[in-house]
């Protein structure tokens, strides 16, 4: 069981996005899809959950491909997904404890009896106990994003994809949804896909590291291999000197 | 020549973005049907739609019903001075109010009030990720949030329409007593003499319509927005303008259909 992006390719009108995109995400670990802003990171990421399919190529989750399966079939593969929207995507009419309970109430065998219990818990989590009565309107950035990451756990599924998940927080906040980000992969055991452009970030959360680049993997290994990489596109990212980067391109 | 050229570019863009958003509508449509089904996601949100889309709409519609019979009745009088007993004006605000402008005043109004809201609620949810959020959550979201909304404003467009009707026939009998020389039973009298039962069927069937439209274009704008709150007003104007012609189209389409 794992998750495979095969050649994928997409554009929106002329705007050609992935070119060929393969990663494949190995059970168990926290893989961060690194790259500028516009280079297509979300679009990927929401490739693996069918919120876009491919134009050419193949998006593989549990031996399932998703641009083959009918829409019934999606959302059923779509309950062992949980997805941490950039900006939370809270519903803003709901309560916290109503957000997060709505995965639930999508499941047939989770008993109505026991919403309470696991929302309190999910919550608990990622800090927010005794929240469950506020508005989403209510809450700080960092807050909202720890109530979606909330609401993505709370059907334990087995991946969860982390759309930039601490951008836009100051230094501490973001060293917090790190830390929960790792103690998700460890508590719960699951398969993370994180997007982001934090390198610091992505070195401290990951077990492996895949930098995106003109709509191809650039390169994809352990932090330590991504860090000693000598590509001068990947030096020029991680360092931040986009000479670096304009001298090969 | 370039001017030109420019202009020719703009039209055909602009035709194809209407034909791109007609098929858009159609799919969305096509998938609303097909959603009716799963009864268990729209089930739940029905009522509260229809106490939003009917029930909160009902001091508008009656507002405007009330100024228009008044203004139907002053002005059946004018025109009828001398030449047609006055007992008529109860016959035009009577069969004036149920046949056309109850129906349509109320239409193009709940197109403002009804289609506006739905598409800025829509449209934002749209652009903050939050239909995407219930994709994710396993949540269809055509049967979430559009079925309830078109099935609500199918349901109480004809129930507002009929109360707006009513609303305006009492108030054009107020003002024929107050105003006019006309007492209420002369007045009752014009508005039963060429009344049928089917013109409070054409009205409701007129309604379901409007409502139908006003709801189903109002969230196809909405669900198709896209550049922020910016789009969502975009979509917002789209809306309430696109449902008012459709309804004007309708009005003449029932008229040609179940009036000749």
């Amino acid at each position: 069981m794992s998750i495979d992006l095969v050649d994928v390719h997409k554009a929106f009108g002329d705007n050609k996005v992935l070119k060929g995109f393969t990663l494949s995400i190995r059970d168990g670990e926290t893989t961060t899809i690194v790259g500028g802003s516009g280079s297509g990171k979300s679009v990927a990421l929401k490739h693996i959950v069918g919120l876009l399919r491919p134009d050419r190529g193949e998006v593989w989750v549990d031996e399932h491909n998703i641009g083959r399966l009918d829409l019934e079939s999606l959302y059923r593969l779509r309950r062992h997904v949980g997805y941490v929207f950039q900006f939370a995507a809270l519903f803003d009419s709901m309560t916290i404890g109503e957000n997060v309970s709505m995965g639930l109430r999508r499941m047939p065998d989770f008993p109505e009896e026991q919403i309470p219990d696991r929302v309190a818990e999910c919550l608990a989590l990622v800090d927010l106990s005794g929240y469950e009565s506020r508005l989403p309107s209510e809450l700080s950035g960092g807050q909202k994003k720890r109530a979606g990451l909330a609401r993505a756990i709370a059907t334990r599924p087995k991946y969860i994809l982390y759309d930039e998940p601490t951008t836009g927080l100051d230094p501490v906040t973001t060293a917090v949804i790190d830390e929960m980000i790792v103690r998700m992969s460890e508590e719960l055991d699951v398969t993370g896909v994180v997007i982001s452009h934090d390198m610091k970030s992505a070195f401290r959360i990951s077990d492996r590291v895949a930098m995106l680049y003109d709509g191809v993997i650039r390169i994809d290994g352990k932090p330590d291999e991504v860090r000693a990489s000598d590509d001068p596109i990947v030096k020029g990212f991680i360092e931040g000197r986009p000479e670096l980067m304009r001298a090969t391109t | 020549m370039s001017a030109f050229f420019a202009y020719v570019e703009s039209l055909g863009r602009g035709a194809i973005g209407s034909v791109s958003a007609v098929g858009r509508t159609g799919y969305l449509g096509l998938d609303a049907v097909r959603a009716l089904r799963k009864v268990s996601l729209w089930g739940p949100h029905l009522l509260p739609q229809m106490a939003r889309v009917g029930a909160e709409s009902v001091p508008i519609a009656l507002f405007i019903a009330t100024f228009t019979g008044i203004v139907l009745a002053l002005q059946a009088s004018y025109t009828f001075t001398g030449a047609v007993p006055l007992y008529f004006v109860g016959t035009l605000v009577g069969k004036t109010m149920i046949l056309e402008l109850g129906p349509v005043l109320t239409g193009l109004a709940l197109s403002g009030r009804v289609g506006a809201n739905i598409a800025a609620e829509v449209g934002t949810m749209r652009v903050t990720e939050q239909i995407d959020a219930l994709e994710t959550l396993a949540y269809d979201p055509v049967a979430y949030l559009i079925v309830p909304r078109v099935l609500a404003g199918a349901i109480m467009f004809p129930l507002v329409v009929i109360l707006a009707d009513a609303m305006g026939i009492l108030a054009g009998l107020g003002a024929s007593m107050a105003l006019l020389d006309l007492s209420a039973p002369q007045f009752m009298r014009g508005a039963r003499l060429f009344f049928e039962p089917f013109d409070v069927q054409f009205s409701a069937i007129k309604s379901i319509t409007f409502g139908v439209t006003v709801t189903a274009v109002g969230c196809s704008f909405g669900y198709h927005t896209r550049g922020g709150a910016e789009g969502v007003g975009r979509a917002t104007t789209r809306a309430v303008v696109i449902s008012s012609m459709i309804i004007l189209v309708l009005d003449a389409f029932w008229a040609a259909v179940l009036l000749t």
